[in-house]
Order: C-alpha cells, then structure tokens, then sequence
C-alpha cells in the first residue's frame, strides 16, 4: 500500500508484532507503538524529555544520529545499549520499510 | 486539620484552574502536590517548551502558562501542601472525605478532585535485582541531609545536575571516598558543575567510572558493593556503604490506585457529564482520567474542571439554585 511501510514490534516478552505503519501521518514509531496498544508509555508526549519509550533499534536501517536531546534523555533511561533510541524520535518514514525494533525493559 | 471546600490534588495547569472556576461560585480551594513546586508536568517536564493550543495564546512556554494560572488564581487564596503526597482517604461521621498525606498532614473537604496528571512524580528506580531489599539500608534516592554521608564510602549514578551536584558536594571533605557512574563521556548537567567533577577526577579526588552502569547489589543486610557493567572492562565491583542512583522523576499512578475507584489502564474512570468518579463526591479532571473519547489536552482539562465545580456545588448545597454568572457581568474580585 501507498504512504504505509511494515514495522516489526517485539515487545517485553519477546513477541512479534508485524504491523502497518503510514508514512504520510507525521508520526513517530512512539505514537505508531501506543497507536496499536504496545505497552509503551511516552510520558511526555514525544517531547524527548521523558525516557519511557526506550527501544532498540534491531535491524540495519540508517537513522539519523541521536541529538543532545535525545542523548540527555537516555541518561535517565536503563539498560542502554549502543542501539538505544527513543521511539519518539523515530519519524516513520518510506526508508524504515522493515525496520525492527524491541521494546526496552522498564525502567 | 486543614478544611476546605473542594480539596485538589494535584497542582498542574488543571488542578489551578479549578481553582478559579471554584473562586467564581465563592468555593474555598486546597491543592495538594507532591512536587515542592506548582505547575505539575509544565513545570517539572518542560517549562521551557512552547505549547500552542492554549486559546487566544498563539504560543506559551509551559511554565509561564504555570505564572499565569498562579496569577489568575491568587484572588481567591488557594492553600497549598506542597512536597507532599497525598497517601490515605477516609470519610468521616459527617459525611467530608480526610486526606493524609506522607508527611501525615491532614486535610478534610466535602469534595475532592483528582487533577493528577500521570500521577506523582517519583525517583526513577533503576531495574537492578533485590534493589527494594536494600533501599534506606544502603540505596537512597534522594539525598535529604548529606551528614549522613560522613565518612562514608559512597557510589552515585546519573549524568545530570543532581548526580553532578551531590558528587561535587560530597566530595568536598563529607564523604570519605566517592564514585560518580555513568553510561557515557559526556554529561548533560551545568558545564561549571561537569568541568568541576572533571578537575575532581584529574586531582584523583573522585572516581570517575564513565561508559559503566551500576548493574548488581551484594550485601549482608546493608549495601556492601556493587557492580558495575563497564564497556571495555567488563564487570567491576565496588566496594561501597551507599549507592545513590539519581536518574530524575517519573510519574506514578501511586496511592490513588488504592482509593476503591474504578480505574482503567492508570486513568479514572469518569462520568462525562460532571466527570464524577464512581465514589459520589469524589471527582477526576485532566490526564488522570478516562472517558470515551478521551483527549489528554490541558485545554480539555480546563473544561472539565469548570463543569466540575459546577455539580460540586450543587452537592454542597442541594437546596441552591446555582445560576451561571458571566465573569463580564460579575468581575473577579481584585481586578
């Protein structure tokens, strides 16, 4: 389908969740994840400045650096890893077709 | 005791406008927070980010929206219990609920609203196996009195200005060895506070274990070491009397999921028409509530609030006829 790419979820106790995602809504893999009922918090409302929605990044897809924001977030994240983003600074665009992404634990 | 007519909970954007609506229909008003600032989210989350759907303001900064309500409100002379969580509810012979806070401050009203927001903000507890058994034997989240930390070998874990602050603080002749972690190079806190912890560290003053992260406790009853998972090196363990993890605040639902009220993924369950809880007297307006079609907008919230006080007023005083006063008719004392 035009404007959607797949999304692969695996949430907190390890399942797979293979779902749709539009391209042309502004949206961020925070809201897409709340979206279809993940259990992700996004606290802040996708601000960056709240860490609860910690996720990493699976597969190889080439997303833009983290910012000072983001960085300064994931300080008071838990369980960082080199492959740490925060969903909401995920724009869901047409190059994430397939993109892979687990959920954090919470923190 | 503390007596008012409708006792808040929660002092963000929702919890002061209530305020107001209750001033126009002469309601005397009580706010209870547990953050020892007004303002909830706007101010501790972003003050400084701009929000746009405030009507007849193009753009405000979320913590001038907080001055503003301070301001809008003052006329009519709100209490406040601030740093305090709201902990137990109890009704009493006649009928009013009594609220109890943490610090055991009473208060007693014939209505209560929930503004809560997300909940109360609470320290960031890091996912560390047996953390509960060793906190106030060891962990502590908040340092209240560093002269508790004489002489003692101290472990602190964080990147922003509290973990800067304190490791500085203690590191100045009070604690007898301390151990700043944290999971990268860089620091996000004031750059006079980082370049201090820096010149700390240079003079062998501080350890300073950067690219680590406090993952394990061990201890007989009290903490005796932790470890830490370090990127390079590996595992390494610190022999320590306290670890202080200073991660910042997150909200937490917190003792009101205890108060017998219908509650629905973290949110209250509301009637839409005066957004009563299934408790009579006890209401919920803002993010902390839920209802079909459901929008957690502050603007909402404003709204919720003002038909709120309307039907607490009418339980307070069954017999009156309550008749909608424009504030362009009526004033608003002192303006």
């Amino acid at each position: 389908m035009e404007n959607t790419i797949k999304v692969i979820v695996i949430d907190r106790n390890d399942e797979r969740h293979e779902i749709e995602a539009p391209t042309d809504m502004n949206m961020n893999m925070m809201e897409l994840c709340k979206s279809y009922e993940l259990p992700v918090e996004g606290t802040c409302g996708g601000m960056a400045m709240c860490a609860s929605c910690h996720m990493y990044v699976l597969s190889a897809h080439d997303l833009p650096e983290r910012s000072d924001d983001e960085e300064d977030m994931l300080d008071e994240a838990f369980n960082v890893e080199d492959n740490s983003r925060l969903g909401c600074q995920i724009r869901l665009e047409d190059s994430l077709n397939d993109i892979e992404v687990k959920l954090a634990p919470v923190g | 005791m503390i007596q008012t007519d409708i006792l808040i909970i929660g002092a963000g954007p929702v919890g002061l406008f209530t305020v107001f609506e209750a001033g126009l229909v002469k309601l005397k008003c009580h706010i209870i927070d547990a953050l020892p600032q007004t303002g909830g989210q706007c101010s501790e989350i972003y003050p400084k980010k701009p929000i746009y759907d405030i009507p007849a303001y193009p753009s405000i900064m979320a913590g001038e929206l907080t001055d503003r309500l301070m301001e809008q409100i003052k006329p009519f002379s709100p209490g406040f219990t601030l740093g305090e969580r709201a902990e137990t509810i109890e009704k009493d012979d006649e009928g009013q609920f009594i609220i109890t806070t943490s610090h055991g401050t009473k208060h007693r009203a014939p209505i209560i609203a929930i503004a809560a927001g997300l909940g109360c903000f609470e320290p960031r507890k890091p996912p560390v196996e047996g953390l509960a058994d060793f906190e106030n034997k060891g962990v502590e989240y908040i340092i209240k009195d560093p002269e508790f930390y004489r002489g003692k070998k101290v472990v602190i874990s964080g990147g922003g200005d509290s973990a800067l602050d304190w490791t500085n603080f203690l590191a100045d002749g009070v604690a007898s060895e301390v151990t700043l972690v944290h999971r990268r190079p860089s620091f996000r806190g004031h750059p006079d506070s980082v370049q201090k912890v820096m010149d700390l560290a240079q003079a062998g003053k501080i350890n300073l274990l950067t690219n680590g992260e406090v993952v394990g406790i061990s201890g007989n009853g009290a903490v005796q070491s932790v470890e830490v998972k370090h990127k390079s090196e590996g595992m390494i363990s610190l022999e320590t009397d306290h670890w202080i993890p200073l991660f910042g605040l997150s909200p937490k639902l917190g003792p009101i999921g205890e108060w017998n009220l219908n509650i629905k993924k973290n949110a209250i369950e509301v009637d839409t028409f005066d957004y009563s809880t299934n408790v009579p007297g006890i209401y919920a307006i803002g993010d902390i509530n839920t209802y079909p079609g459901k929008l957690k907008l502050i603007l909402c919230g404003f709204h919720e609030a003002t038909l709120m006080v309307q039907s607490a007023y009418k339980r307070i005083y069954p017999d009156k006829n309550l008749v909608l006063k424009y504030t362009t008719v009526t004033g608003v004392p002192g303006m």
